[in-house]
């Protein structure tokens, strides 16, 4: 990001900036950088907080009437709710949908049908949640959803599917239907009723620690490290699963 | 984000050795007050319309976005899976702020919002995004813009 600023200013555009990883921004030295103390993902705080999104931008903002730089300040509010639990508990929030139990045995099959029974009952949540917001975040594979759920449990099993995308390496349509997997049940699961509205960790917690989704992932990188794609390998070593959550 | 003593150690050491550049120069532009600035956003948080492509490892052009965009024509393929995405899932804002910046130029604490906004994909190496971004320097010139905001994801 600073080197963006670098570059811009160097060609005349004043630049200021939002800075996620303050120890980076001290060494690239942009011209103008904001430090906010928020996850990353969350650049302007929280969602559905208006208030918040402001002050960080117009502090932001202000950075371009200081006099000289290079200036890194600190957004003194850290207020806001989900950024305030970055690494909270799933303590006073469920998903009001009981999930099928996690595959005791995990041959090919059960895995496979548990993950697709969960995604179907989550399917007219999803589907909710698109009405009532009016967009969706789905969409970067362009496979239908039902679609990319059968793309990405195939790789749960002995044999590699099909190309669905031949122009893009499988490796690369596997990240992308599995992004669209996870925007999808999140989408859904924050479309439910509720009196408490879950945070950010609270959310990853139980993608991860809760759903047959998360536990077909797991099997499909495992099964992945065996083979011999060197993409596979990496995207499902590095690109599908989030580093917290592989024992680091 | 949270300081890195409260991150994974693994996911703290990791981005601690990320290498970063190093400028000999420290470029410096003045302008008009915010109020008279014209402002376009930035983003590496790898959005792009719906139908445009989709950023892949190492993508090192960005995608065009419309000032008049709407919130549901913007996805993200970003590749890297440790950015939190259920925020951008409620409210685009968090990624992207163009309803708050669209509150600020109604208001007049900013002069007028550009006409295109630009997404990069965050993950490529800084130093390889330098062709585009000077590229992108002369067509933010030629739109009159005169701050833009950087935002990372």
């Amino acid at each position: 990001m600073g080197g963006l600023g670098h570059y811009l200013e160097s060609e005349g555009v004043p630049t200021t900036q939002i800075s996620l990883v303050r120890e980076h921004t001290e060494r690239i030295r942009p011209p103008r950088a904001l430090w906010v103390p928020y996850d990353f993902g969350r650049p302007f705080g929280a969602a559905d907080d208006p208030a918040l999104q402001r002050r960080v931008l117009e502090a932001a903002l202000a950075l371009l009437e200081v006099e000289k730089g290079p200036v890194l300040e600190d957004f003194p509010d850290a207020g806001a709710q989900n950024a305030a639990h970055p690494d909270g508990s799933s303590e006073g929030w469920a998903c009001p949908i009981p999930l099928r139990s996690p595959v005791t045995s995990p041959d090919e099959d059960s895995l496979r049908r548990a993950f697709l029974d969960e995604f179907a009952a989550l399917r007219p949540w999803y589907e909710l949640a698109v009405s009532k917001r009016g967009r969706t975040t789905v969409g970067g594979s362009g496979l239908d959803l039902a679609a990319a759920a059968e793309f990405v449990a195939a790789f749960a099993g002995e044999e590699i599917p099909d190309n669905p995308c031949p122009e893009i390496p499988i490796a690369f349509v596997l990240r992308a239907a599995v992004a669209d997997l996870k925007a999808a049940y999140i989408e859904a699961v924050t479309a439910q009723p509720g009196d408490t509205v879950p945070t950010h960790a609270q959310l990853a917690d139980w993608f991860w620690r809760e759903t047959r989704a998360a536990e077909l992932l797991f099997e499909v990188k495992r099964r992945a490290a065996r083979s011999q794609d060197r993409a596979l390998q990496l995207v499902t070593g590095v690109l599908m699963i989030p580093m917290a959550r592989t024992g680091g | 984000m949270p300081r890195l003593d409260r991150l994974p150690e693994r996911f703290a050491t990791h981005l601690l050795d990320v290498e970063c550049p190093r400028f000999d120069s420290e470029p410096w532009m003045g302008g008009p007050p915010l109020s008279r600035r014209r402002i376009a956003v930035v983003t590496t948080a790898g959005l792009h319309r719906r139908d445009d492509r989709s950023f892949l490892l190492g993508s090192e052009n960005y995608r065009i976005i419309p000032g008049d965009v709407e919130s549901n024509e913007l996805i993200c393929t970003h590749v890297s899976t440790n950015i939190d995405r259920t925020g951008f899932a409620q409210d685009w804002n968090i990624f992207f702020p163009l309803d708050r910046l669209r509150e600020l130029v109604r208001e007049g604490v900013v002069g007028s919002a550009a006409d295109f906004h630009y997404s990069f994909m965050g993950a490529t190496e800084p130093e390889k995004l330098e062709k585009s971004a000077r590229e992108l320097a002369a067509l933010l010139r030629r739109d009159h813009v005169s701050g833009v905001l950087l935002v990372p994801v």
